[in-house]
């Protein structure tokens, strides 16, 4: 059953006509180009290019995704202001750029992240105990890519923009109907990585999204220092099309998103996709944003918070009931106690973990240097047997 | 089966070898396909192979390096040209911060079977940036492999020994020693890749060097014995790991060391084996480890590098002084 629009006025079922760009535009937050179905104040519009018609369910699973995800994030903040985890990168105001992003990947299409996308990892099924390790400092990644086709975290920026782009070669060359999608923020796309992985995948016809959550700020650094164009414009110069999205709207995120994924694995190449969102709040737990932007801008931004709008829209609809609302909150509660419980818990590494992993074929100087080493704390004889398997459960 | 070969030959055949026995082998650089790479180390195989093995990149190191990781990921095995020495750099964060550490942040479970090939090294007269030695830079980055023949039977196997290695090889091809020719036994089982071996036997002085200075301690060792003295030489192939086994029984039968590179000394692969020797050999050395190389200048231009390149009286120099203990 399709829930399009009665909002807007009853637009036509196909999205044509009534709501023209540039209407969205006037209507929207005033940025020039930017696809937005669902207003800061919760009403559906549509737009001439990206149409999307969602059932009850996934309209309502979207929601439990972005406050589940909010959720999750709250309860890392948390653990690292209570010492649990050295540092946390936040995604608070960021839900909607990232489930609906998420969400509109397939189980066969590929992820490459930044440090930043909790939501995302979500909407891949990675367990979220799993993305707290590198944190916690017991870990530098600590899954397997493969499980979910969901990479590694990477920290050095813009890096897993050409990961990317070789892995979509490689889709290419398989044959395989499937997309990779890369996520960068507005600080990496000053990075010759970034720069280098669209000419690779506008030269090779990757089928590769890059997507990049404009979120305002690169540390303390706006966007303004980063670029003299809108990020999405620079796609053009590459000869791929650029795409800007309200980053706080989940169904246009979603629909541009799947537009985007579907031209890339269709064999059209390379599309970049900006998110025009906001980090509402710090860069990492270490930063402290009140040095460098104004408390108006981030109350401008959080009245356009992607999950209100989205409550507002399916309240107005009659989408979802009191029922749905008490169940996501007991299921974030049990969700945090989960991953409260579950960080508290995890291991330390054995110490001897410092040797394992570092060749897939081993290597004579590790080997001679862990036996030192294992010969060294032996020769304390504490009586303490556990060296070289699990030492310790934290706190 | 016995053929005579020039090292950049070696390369090329064995490259050849993978591309047939693998599916998976890709080759990727500047100017790989229809030029055949600067040093034609390639030739040919794009016409028998197609763009879809044998891949002209544009000219972007890191994007070369990173997509070739991309690549690995999908169960590809690339194996990256670097068209020189000192053009490996705007490569090296994606070497250094992904490559080389991927497969341990994923506990294992994901493999990075990556070659990266650097003509290095001086000799042959050229410009800025394409006569250095940057081994000892890639040697310290746990979670690389870094080797280096000095021969065309070891150009032959080595390579592709590294491609069938689950584990990123920084290869380091002696770019002067590319026309050197030699015996390959395509029909032979290679030894371990990460092994020593003694080019030369000798009993007075153990030279220990790699890639291109191999050619030039043998003919130290020639000439030493002209006057009378045995210097035994041990090709090190590997650089990390480094066969230190070898290094130390070979040391333990001379009593004296001279470790010889073109890169600079100050920092170098000499250092690591002066120290490594120093400590194992204590009691067996006669003189202190001597190492020979490199200045701390940046390279020089090309009419002044037969000043700087070690050649056969410095070797014999630092021989002499080790006797002198």
């Amino acid at each position: 059953m399709s829930v399009k629009s009665t909002a807007a006025g009853g637009a036509p079922a196909k999205g044509r006509g009534r709501t023209t760009r540039a209407a969205v535009a006037k209507r929207g937050s005033g940025e020039p180009g930017l696809v937005q179905l669902l207003t800061p104040e919760g009403e559906r519009v549509e737009h001439d290019d990206y149409a999307i018609d969602l059932t009850p369910e996934e309209l309502r699973g979207l929601y439990r995704d972005m406050v589940l995800t909010r959720r999750f994030d709250a309860e890392a903040i948390t653990l690292q202001r209570q010492g649990e985890l050295g540092l946390w990168a936040s995604l608070l105001g960021q839900e909607a750029a990232q489930i609906g992003s998420g969400r509109a990947t397939r189980p066969d299409d590929y992820v490459f992240p930044t440090y930043r996308e909790h939501g995302v990892a979500w909407t891949r099924d990675v367990d979220p105990l799993n993305l707290l390790g590198m944190f916690r400092g017991v870990n530098h990644g600590g899954w397997d890519p493969n499980e979910n086709n969901f990479q590694l975290y990477t920290i050095v920026i813009g890096s897993q923009t050409l990961h990317a782009t070789g892995y979509a070669m490689g889709v290419a060359k398989d044959g395989a109907d499937a997309a990779v999608i890369a996520y960068f923020g507005d600080g990496a796309s000053s990075q010759g990585d970034v720069a280098e992985a669209f000419t690779f995948a506008a030269v090779y016809n990757a089928p590769v999204v890059f997507f990049c959550q404009n979120n305002q700020w690169a540390i303390s650094e706006p966007t303004e220092k980063q670029s003299r164009v809108p990020i999405y414009q620079r796609a053009a110069g590459f000869g791929f099309p650029g795409v800007r999205v309200d980053g706080n709207d989940v169904l246009a995120v979603l629909a541009v998103t799947r537009a985007a994924l579907d031209h890339a694995r269709s064999g059209q190449g390379p599309m970049l996709v900006e998110a025009f969102t906001y980090r509402m709040g710090a860069h990492t737990t270490t930063d402290d944003p009140t040095r460098y932007r104004r408390d108006e801008e981030r109350e401008e931004w959080a009245s356009k918070d992607p999950i209100a709008r989205l409550k507002t829209y399916l309240e107005r609809e009659g989408i979802a009931d009191e029922a749905f609302y008490a169940e996501i909150d007991a299921e974030s509660d049990a969700l945090a106690k989960r991953v409260r419980e579950g960080v508290r818990n995890m291991p330390n590494p054995g110490t001897m973990a410092i040797f394992e992993n570092v060749y897939a074929d081993g290597s004579a100087l590790v080997d001679e240097e862990r036996a030192q080493f294992a010969a060294y704390l032996e020769s304390f004889d504490t009586g303490d047997t556990t060296v070289g398997s699990t030492v310790g459960t934290g706190h | 089966m016995t053929q005579t070969m020039a090292v950049a030959k070696a390369l090329n055949e064995s490259l050849r070898k993978a591309l047939e026995n693998d599916p998976k082998v890709l080759i990727m650089g500047e100017d790989v396909g229809k030029l055949g790479g600067v040093f034609r180390i390639t030739d040919g195989l794009h016409k028998d192979f197609g763009e879809g093995r044998v891949i002209d990149t544009p000219l972007a190191e890191s994007g070369i390096v990173g997509t070739a990781i991309g690549l690995a990921l999908r169960g590809y095995r690339p194996v990256v040209e670097i068209q020189f020495d000192g053009f490996v750099f705007p490569a090296y964060d994606q070497i250094v911060t992904q490559l080389a550490k991927m497969h341990a942040r994923a506990l294992g479970k994901i493999k990075l079977p990556v070659v990266i090939r650097i003509p290095y090294g001086g000799g042959i007269g050229a410009v800025e940036h394409h006569s250095e030695s940057p081994e000892a830079l890639f040697a310290h980055i746990p979670g690389l492999k870094v080797v280096s023949p000095s021969n065309a039977s070891d150009a032959y196997w080595m390579l592709q020994q590294a491609i069938e290695c689950d584990d990123p090889v920084i290869f380091f091809e002696p770019k002067r020693r590319y026309w050197d020719k030699g015996e390959v036994d395509v029909s032979a089982l290679p030894g371990d890749l990460h092994q020593a071996v003694i080019a030369q036997p000798g009993t007075d002085v153990t030279l220990a060097a790699y890639g291109p200075m191999v050619k030039v301690c043998l003919e130290a060792a020639a000439a030493a014995a002209n006057e009378g003295r045995s210097l035994e030489v041990v090709d090190l192939r590997s650089l990390s790991p480094i066969d230190f086994d070898t290094i130390q029984a070979s040391v333990r039968r001379t009593g004296r060391l001279v470790v010889v590179h073109e890169a600079p000394v100050f920092y170098g692969a000499g250092a690591e084996i002066a120290a490594r020797i120093a400590e194992r050999c204590f009691y067996h050395l006669e003189a202190p480890v001597l190492r020979v190389g490199g200045f701390h200048a940046p390279y020089p231009p090309a009419r002044l590098e037969e000043e700087y390149l070690p050649g056969l009286d410095r070797v014999l120099d630092a021989v002499d002084r080790a006797l002198a203990y």
